[in-house]
């Protein structure tokens, strides 16, 4: 074989792998992401636009998706104040603990969104830590949307934090401390100079967080109590239509929902990029 | 002057005149453990340039800081336009910064981030219009006021940088290492801009640098630090020929370090001694700084107290030659010289050695590397 039909054939295989690894890349994206999403849209048009407005002029229906947008924005808005603020302690203070609480911010990944719903009801459950406290108060939180909200908090909490830290530790502290020269207070030089600095990273981190909230079913199944029509989230009312054989409404429902994910996602794509350009200016 | 002042005797001789523009007293610094700044005691020259001049961690920048009100100082006293400021806050200071990397606001444009200081304080809209376009027009930059920091060169975004601080009209103006992150060229065209400015300007001002020759091209006064202690404060003259510390000759312009026994007011080493150890007793060690340039060489004995040495290398720098010598006592030298001196010699000549104006001390723990010693 002369060199030439060497470089030739290993030219070839390189060919024949890189177009295996791409295929398999398809495939594998194809079947589990796109069939299914295909699939559901397809499922909910056979059944005609009639079914679609049937659907949501359920009362059920409507009060499921008042109550998940409560719970996404409560939560959004929890997640992304005190996310900035941890993620300030994290990136601008170098205290004792400061790797353990690190590692507790992840906790939530880690950790299964069923057993974080026990958890909760362990706490605010009967004969829970706090369950006296807000028994006094007449406060109803297990069984109720408190409850559902304090779960999805705590399975959120990671994004903003995960993503404005490191954007912080990127920019340093020359800017605030330039403002700060320059008579500016410390919040002036944080809503003028530093938010401004993280504001894509924020986006990103909260886009990440609604998303997840939008989705979430394990915890609040466990804390919801599952009364129909009351503390039912689109989540919850998609599970029961299921078993009640409502097939045609759950795929609406769900097909709504992912549309809203999409969205999110198409923003979270907007975001990174942005965030990126935050970090490597 | 040529004999040596310990830097304790100096800080004490140092009277400080509260009502000076800048003044310290005694700062102290610790982080953790480690002491950055040790009784730092100084005044600024009222409408100069002081420069802060010292190595990486010679404790220059903390001191600055602590002036800007950005580290607090653990003890000691800070003075302002006459007034103790040790304690109030950065904001309270009114000074002016400038840091090495710019810290433009990255978000802003070129008249946001002049307006900021005057913005902050409430100025009218109009005021700082009209300042942000004196400012423009004084660093030069007029037609860039629209750009963003990412947009401009490094030397533009120091221009800019130092517009907004001087909006707010600071009593004084801090510059921490101003041309550190910028290219050789660009530093020296800068260097020589802020000089021409600072003449029209005015204004009380520290530049902390590492770079000797900026900071004697520069300051009217200079504060030599090394580990966080002040070793010599002077004109650039008076620090170059006259220092006060073996650090400060060797890290002040380049010198030679030999070491010898002091013996009769002298410092005996190889078959040669040298003036100026008047002040060190007898039989004890000595070390003597000789600048580069006043080694003298020739090929004959022409008097003095000559010894010889063997050349090993000689780089021509076109009108002068960096000639590195061994000793025969085994020390090696630098000697610079004019190329019209050195005629015939060369690689492994034999010459004679002359040492003029070495400047002696007794042997220290805190000599600079030989490497800064040598170059």
């Amino acid at each position: 074989m002369s060199a030439g039909q060497i470089v030739l054939q290993r030219g070839l295989r390189r060919r024949v792998v890189r177009g295996l690894l791409l295929s398999l890349a398809l495939i594998y994206v194809g079947i589990l992401l796109v069939a299914p999403t295909v699939g559901i849209l397809w499922t909910v048009l056979q059944d005609g636009t009639q079914m679609i407005f049937d659907t949501f002029a359920l009362q059920d229906v409507q009060n499921a998706f008042r109550l998940t947008a409560t719970i996404t924005v409560i939560t959004v808005v929890v997640t992304a104040f005190f996310g900035v603020i941890t993620a300030w302690v994290l990136a601008r203070d170098n205290f004792p603990g400061r790797s353990i609480l690190n590692a507790f911010v992840d906790l939530p990944m880690a950790v299964s969104p069923v057993i974080v719903g026990l958890m909760a009801v362990l706490l605010f459950g009967r004969g829970g830590w706090f369950e006296p406290f807000f028994a006094a108060q007449g406060i109803q939180i297990i069984f109720a949307v408190p409850s559902m909200v304090i779960v999805t908090i705590f399975i959120s909490i990671p994004f903003v934090i995960r993503e404005v830290t490191p954007v912080l530790q990127e920019i340093g502290t020359d800017e605030e401390e330039a403002a700060k020269t320059l008579g500016a207070s410390s919040l002036q030089s944080f809503f003028r100079v530093t938010l401004p600095n993280i504001k894509w990273a924020l986006c990103y981190g909260i886009a990440l967080s609604a998303a997840r909230a939008l989705g979430e079913i394990g915890a609040v199944l466990i804390v919801s109590g599952s009364l129909q029509g009351m503390n039912e989230s689109a989540t919850l009312w998609i599970l029961r239509a299921i078993e009640e054989r409502q097939d045609s409404q759950a795929y609406v429902v769900a097909l709504t929902l992912a549309a809203v994910s999409i969205l999110l996602l198409v923003s979270i794509e907007f975001f990174k990029h942005r965030r990126i350009k935050e970090i490597s200016r | 002057m040529t004999t040596t002042t310990l830097s304790h005797d100096i800080k004490s001789a140092v009277g400080v005149e509260q009502s000076a523009m800048i003044a310290v007293k005694d700062l102290n610094k610790f982080f953790g453990k480690f002491h950055a700044a040790k009784d730092v005691t100084f005044e600024a020259v009222e409408g100069k340039i002081t420069a802060l001049l010292g190595p990486s961690g010679s404790g220059k920048s903390t001191v600055l800081r602590m002036i800007a009100g950005l580290e607090r100082a653990d003890s000691g006293h800070i003075y302002l336009d006459g007034q103790e400021q040790t304690r109030t806050s950065v904001q309270d200071r009114r000074v002016g910064m400038v840091f090495q990397h710019y810290a433009l606001f990255r978000h802003m444009n070129v008249r946001q981030n002049i307006a900021f200081g005057l913005s902050v304080r409430k100025q009218s809209k109009r005021e700082q219009q009209k300042r942000v376009d004196e400012l423009l027009e004084l660093v030069q930059l007029s037609p860039y006021g629209g750009r963003y920091p990412e947009q401009l060169s490094g030397g533009q975004r120091q221009r800019v940088a130092l517009a907004r601080a001087l909006a707010p009209r600071p009593k004084v103006l801090l510059l921490d290492e101003p041309f550190g992150a910028l290219d050789a060229r660009v530093r020296q065209d800068l260097r020589k801009w802020l000089d021409e400015l600072h003449r029209e300007l005015g204004v009380t001002s520290i530049l902390v640098t590492h770079d000797q020759e900026e900071a004697l091209e520069l300051a009217h006064q200079v504060v030599v630090m090394h580990e966080g202690d002040v070793q010599q404060v002077g004109t650039p003259d008076t620090v170059y020929n006259q220092p006060a510390t073996p650090f400060v000759a060797g890290f002040v312009g380049s010198a030679n370090v030999i070491n010898g026994l002091v013996i009769g007011g002298h410092v005996q080493f190889g078959e040669q001694m040298l003036d100026g150890a008047g002040h060190l007793s007898d039989g004890s060690a000595a070390t003597a700084y000789v600048r580069p340039h006043d080694v003298k060489l020739s090929l004959s004995p022409n008097g003095g107290s000559n010894s010889q040495g063997t050349v090993r290398r000689i780089a021509d720098l076109g009108w002068a030659s960096k000639v590195s010598l061994e000793l025969n006592d085994g020390q090696k030298l630098v000697a610079h010289s004019p190329n019209d001196q050195i005629r015939g010699i060369g690689d492994g000549s034999t010459v004679y050695v002359d040492l003029r104006d070495a400047k002696v001390f007794a042997p220290q723990g805190n000599q600079p590397s030989d490497e800064l010693a040598q170059t």
